[in-house]
């Protein structure tokens, strides 16, 4: 036997040459192995997540192999990094480009807080401007923590159904960060 | 050519400007003195042109808010070198808070046109004549002056950002 890890099926109904399940649960599987994450990093925590695309953390066993600086058919923003008020704007631009399903995850302290600039320049957390999904503690997080971050994103998309984006609360959620 | 001493770089500033030049002091041996803002850019003019100063090349501007000097509150500094004589000098407008206008010295040197919107981007300071005058580093729809040293300090009480929250 060889040590290859295959993805379990989701639940469903298995006979003989056939298997039955529900629709959300077959996509979300397929997507949640093969996110695209558009990595806006800005600082150390870019450095960081460099160290996780390298061979020996290896982002890539995740299905996370096209990483793009555009927009274009990304599903996961990776906010990586001191994001000031002016850089602000930028970065809700970037996320109004990115296209549903989309998911956002502010890695370290700058991103989801400030961290350590406590100033008048810098934005005290990215979910001042969009919505965020996963945050990932620490300054800067090492890169098993960026791959916990991203395992997180992956149970989301797994569990998330169809229509979440249809209901209510995440309109009203978009709503909240003036998106239409 | 030799360097020029401090003491002799006075004595041909002196010479030309005489009582406008005011609290000389060398730290550090570099020459350091206050002038007007009626004289900054006639002298800066002539020390870049004087044949043999020369100092060609303005290394600095920025300002300095001081609240404590009463009537003298806000100084504008502009570092000069002379890249021929080796040789260094700084010079000191002070101006009362409020009323902060001093000709631009980008008609010397067209190099002071970003340090003067960075030194109005931090402290308010109106270059008069500036080609240019907005702000350069901060966003543009800010409304204060950070640099300047009239806000309060942060609650020292605060605990939302210990280190242990950061893991260091």
């Amino acid at each position: 036997m060889s040590d290859i890890k295959i993805v379990d099926a989701p639940p469903g109904v298995e006979g003989a040459g056939f298997f039955a399940t529900s629709l959300d649960k077959a996509i979300g599987m397929a997507r949640s192995h093969s996110l695209w994450p558009l990595p806006f990093a800005t600082s150390c925590c870019g450095i960081e997540f460099m160290a996780t695309m390298g061979s020996h953390y290896d982002l890539s066993r995740f299905g996370a192999e096209r990483l793009s600086f555009s927009p274009r058919q990304a599903d996961l923003l990776m906010v990586m990094g001191t994001i000031s008020k002016k850089m602000a704007p930028v970065l809700r631009q970037v996320y109004l480009q990115m296209a549903e399903p989309r998911w956002v995850m502010a890695v370290g302290a700058c991103a989801s807080s400030g961290g350590i600039f406590d100033t008048y320049s810098v934005l005290q957390g990215i979910d001042e401007v969009i919505p965020v999904d996963v945050y990932v503690p620490g300054c800067p997080p090492r890169p098993e923590g960026i791959i916990d971050g991203f395992m997180n994103i992956q149970k989301l998309v797994q569990t998330e159904s169809l229509r979440r984006r249809d209901t209510p609360e995440y309109q009203a959620l978009l709503a909240k960060y003036g998106i239409q | 050519m030799g360097k020029i001493t401090n003491e002799e770089l006075l004595q041909k500033v002196t010479a030309q400007f005489g009582e406008t030049v005011t609290n000389v002091s060398m730290p550090y041996d570099l020459l350091t003195f206050e002038t007007t803002r009626e004289n900054i850019i006639e002298l800066l003019a002539w020390l870049k042109t004087d044949a043999v100063l020369q100092f060609i090349y303005l290394t600095d501007l920025t300002a300095i808010h001081l609240p404590e000097q009463t009537g003298k509150e806000i100084g504008v500094i502009y570092h000069l070198h002379s890249l021929v004589n080796n040789v260094r000098l700084r010079i000191k407008v002070f101006m009362a808070d409020g009323d902060l206008n001093i000709p631009s010295a980008t008609r010397v040197w067209r190099g002071a046109n970003w340090m003067e919107r960075e030194t109005y981007d931090f402290f308010g300071i109106n270059f008069e004549g500036h080609p240019d005058l907005r702000r350069i580093l901060n966003v543009d729809d800010m409304t204060v002056f950070p640099m300047r040293r009239e806000y309060p300090l942060e609650d020292p009480n605060r605990v939302d950002k210990k280190d242990y929250f950061f893991g260091r």
